[in-house]
């Protein structure tokens, strides 16, 4: 498919990154116009996925993750986020709303059920000891033009 | 974010603000937990009034400090969440673990 524009970059699992990585969209959402409630669903979807790189991925350790942000034509926009942390061993089991792998961590067990919420697609690829990639898609709302 | 306490209504308000994600949670999470220790409140109110955004790291950190306040007998107020955190909250069934209210009535004081 066309791409019509794209941004990628990589920076280090540091959890003061999940504001960067939110910031980033925001800006590059700019040229999409996306509603007040799209954007807010599209923020919330990378802040779920860069913690999931931080928290399950790389457990502590560091690495590096990569977001690449693209615009495609008829106004739907992809998100990918890839890490080379621990990889998920059971994506199924790991998609179930509450399960987590952290709970001594308040972790809710909820940001996957949050990033099928609020895309349109979502795909896990995962390998065990190399990484974990997601890619999601949402479909933004028909922008119709004013005068 | 500011905690107070009262002591009269054993009400422990925490105004939340800003962005809470992970990195800002665990930060949240400690201060109110030495508060609920210090002073074991009957209601917890947790004020989103001033919060711009929340992911599901807020969620841990209500579902955690529901865990603590549950055995001691106490409550939690989520106040006045913006329309997408109202959401979140909603997508987590956070409505099943505390009340959420736009606003403070005479109830909580009690």
């Amino acid at each position: 498919m066309k791409i019509l524009n794209e941004f990628k970059c990589t920076f280090p699992a540091n959890s003061a990154n999940e504001g960067l990585a939110r910031a980033t969209l925001s800006a590059f959402l700019i040229q999409a116009d996306p509603t007040a409630q799209e954007l807010a669903d599209l923020r919330t979807v990378i802040s779920e996925a860069v913690t999931n790189a931080i928290v399950h991925g790389y457990r502590g350790t560091t690495g590096d993750i990569t977001v690449c942000l693209r615009l495609l034509p008829e106004r739907v926009i992809y998100i990918k986020v890839t890490d080379k942390g621990c990889g998920i061993p059971d994506v199924q089991k790991a998609m179930e709303p509450l399960y987590t792998s952290a709970p001594e961590e308040d972790r809710a067990g909820l940001g996957f059920a949050i990033m099928q919420t609020f895309t349109s697609s979502l795909r896990v690829r995962s390998i065990a000891g190399h990484g974990t990639t997601l890619i999601m898609r949402r479909q933004l709302g028909v922008k119709h033009e004013e005068g | 974010m500011k905690l107070h306490y009262d002591i009269d209504s054993s009400c422990l308000t925490a105004v939340l603000d800003g962005e809470i994600d992970h990195h800002i949670a665990g930060m949240v999470r400690m201060e109110v937990d030495t508060a609920i220790y210090a002073h074991s409140p009957r209601t917890l109110v947790l004020d989103f009034g001033n919060v711009t955004f929340m992911d599901s790291s807020g969620i841990g950190l209500i579902m955690g400090r529901y865990k603590i306040l549950q055995p001691l007998g106490g409550t939690i107020i989520l106040l006045r969440p913006a329309p997408h955190i109202g959401r979140i909250l909603r997508l987590a069934g956070m409505e099943r673990l505390a009340e959420i209210r736009q606003e403070l009535g005479e109830g909580a004081m009690q």
